[in-house]
């Protein structure tokens, strides 16, 4: 593998564990706002997007508990099958944990492709659940949000790492 | 970067068993949710947990709508005001019309001692958004258990049925509308009393007429209201005219598109009516039913 493959690690504070809950708290009310129509249609599911940041980057701080509570929040939020959001999250976070090491190794555009699948398969959960229970197919821009998801992964990280960033030393020329 | 700790630390049950667990968890909320409807308890309350941050969630919006209020010309203004006043002068025309008839049918009705019908008294709310769910069409409104919505009450607009309060939250309601794929409403065609079952197709603008037969006389632009044959929707309200009528020999049925007459897909204010239907309970099932296979949608 060549160098410029691998991604270069910044040595961060560590992160404050009431951050994480702003943050996922912040994912949660952006998902609540009242989105209608095409927006509607393809809005990612950014709940699922912080729980799977915060697996990649901190698995030991956030893990399934996490996950699945927040999966069982977006279902009563949702009005839908109680425990689709809370199965899928779980699925999410277990492929994030186990995955964490090897994501952070690439590069931003290299991690996308890292996450689309894996929001997909969660997306993919859930189609396969309401099948179950009974609900016909949506409509094929059901996985629309997931890309765009991807696509909005390296601004999250930025946006998501800039609290842990050193302040500069004032006396260090 | 953090390495893995040595063996010695304690970190609770390996990824997989966790993951094992949380999959059994949501399945058993699965299961018991889709099959038995027995949680109920647990999803009102977290919803009372959750209706803060879907309050704040919904003040932007709110604060635009304000604005776009304040904004608003006195051009536009007058012209709503001389429309509205027509409009008034127009309805007041046909409510006194309608209160002689009213006081008239009463007469009849109990001339001909017939069940008065229960006077129907409604609770407006607002749309607060649609449903997230992308598999259903649902509506949240922002009224509920606290002025006395329950599940089963039908829900219009100033045109007809939008559709049916499905579940209730202390604050909250969630409406199922008419397009929803699950739902069905008991219709008439006003042209020539033909009863017919209506069903949502889950496209939004679109829903379908079941089971018809090819020779049915269903043409295209009969008007279809509420026949009140299953005591949940009051008859006679408007709920849809048909757009297209299709036969062909080859299927059984015929397939009959229509599009809803209410705005079923506009957000705006919503009446739920309060209704109680005073038909009698239906007959006690025959002891030994003819063997069917009854298949039910889930869910």
């Amino acid at each position: 593998m060549q160098s410029r493959d691998i991604a270069p690690h910044e040595i961060l504070l560590p992160v404050k564990p009431a951050f994480i809950a702003f943050t996922l708290i912040a994912a949660l009310l952006v998902n609540l706002l009242p989105w209608s129509g095409w927006l509607l249609a393809i809005k990612p599911d950014f709940v699922a997007l912080a729980v799977l940041y915060w697996c990649i980057q901190q698995p030991h701080k956030v893990g399934f508990t996490t996950a699945w509570l927040m999966g069982l929040i977006m279902d009563v939020a949702d009005g839908s099958l109680l425990g689709q959001h809370a199965l899928a999250y779980s699925v999410l976070a277990f492929a994030g944990i186990v995955l964490h090491r090897r994501v952070l190794m690439f590069t931003m555009k290299d991690q996308i492709l890292h996450v689309i699948p894996l929001l997909l398969m969660n997306d993919l959960i859930v189609l396969v659940i309401r099948k179950l229970a009974g609900a016909d197919f949506p409509a094929w821009s059901y996985f629309a949000g997931s890309l765009i998801a991807g696509a909005l992964w390296p601004m999250l990280s930025y946006l998501f790492k800039l609290p842990q960033k050193p302040k500069p030393d004032p006396d260090h020329v | 970067m953090e390495y893995s700790p040595p063996p010695f630390f304690n970190r609770g049950p390996p990824t997989v068993v966790r993951l094992l667990l949380c999959f059994l968890l949501s399945a058993a909320l699965l299961i018991s949710d889709a099959r038995y409807k027995y949680l109920d308890n647990i999803r009102q309350v977290v919803a009372i947990l959750v209706y803060p941050l879907q309050r704040l969630a919904g003040t932007p919006g709110e604060i635009l709508d304000r604005m776009g209020e304040f904004f608003v010309t006195e051009a536009t203004l007058r012209t709503q005001n001389a429309r509205l006043n027509e409009q008034n002068l127009q309805n007041s025309a046909t409510l006194q019309k309608y209160n002689a008839l009213q006081a008239e049918n009463a007469h009849l009705r109990e001339l001909l001692s017939m069940r008065q019908r229960f006077p129907e008294n409604t609770i407006a709310a607002e749309v607060l958004y649609a449903g997230r769910d992308p598999f259903t069409r649902k509506i949240i409104i922002d009224q509920g258990e606290q002025r006395g919505i329950k599940a089963g009450q039908p829900v219009i607009d100033q045109i007809g049925i939008i559709g049916q309060v499905t579940r209730v939250y202390p604050w909250l309601a969630e409406v199922t509308l008419l397009t929803d794929p699950e739902q069905l409403v008991p219709v008439q065609n006003l042209r020539n009393g033909l009863r017919a079952v209506l069903g949502g197709t889950g496209n939004d603008g679109q829903l379908e007429l079941k089971f018809i037969p090819l020779n049915a006389d269903f043409q295209t632009n009969d008007e279809l209201v509420t026949s009140g044959i299953d005591g949940v929707y009051p008859p006679g309200l408007p709920v849809a005219s048909i757009s297209n009528v299709e036969r062909n020999a080859a299927y059984l049925f015929a397939r009959i598109t229509c599009k809803p007459l209410a705005g079923v897909a506009s957000y705006g204010q919503v009446l739920v009516l309060n209704w109680q239907s005073k038909s009698p309970p239906p007959p006690a099932e025959e002891e030994n039913p003819v063997p069917s296979k009854k298949q039910k949608g889930g869910g």
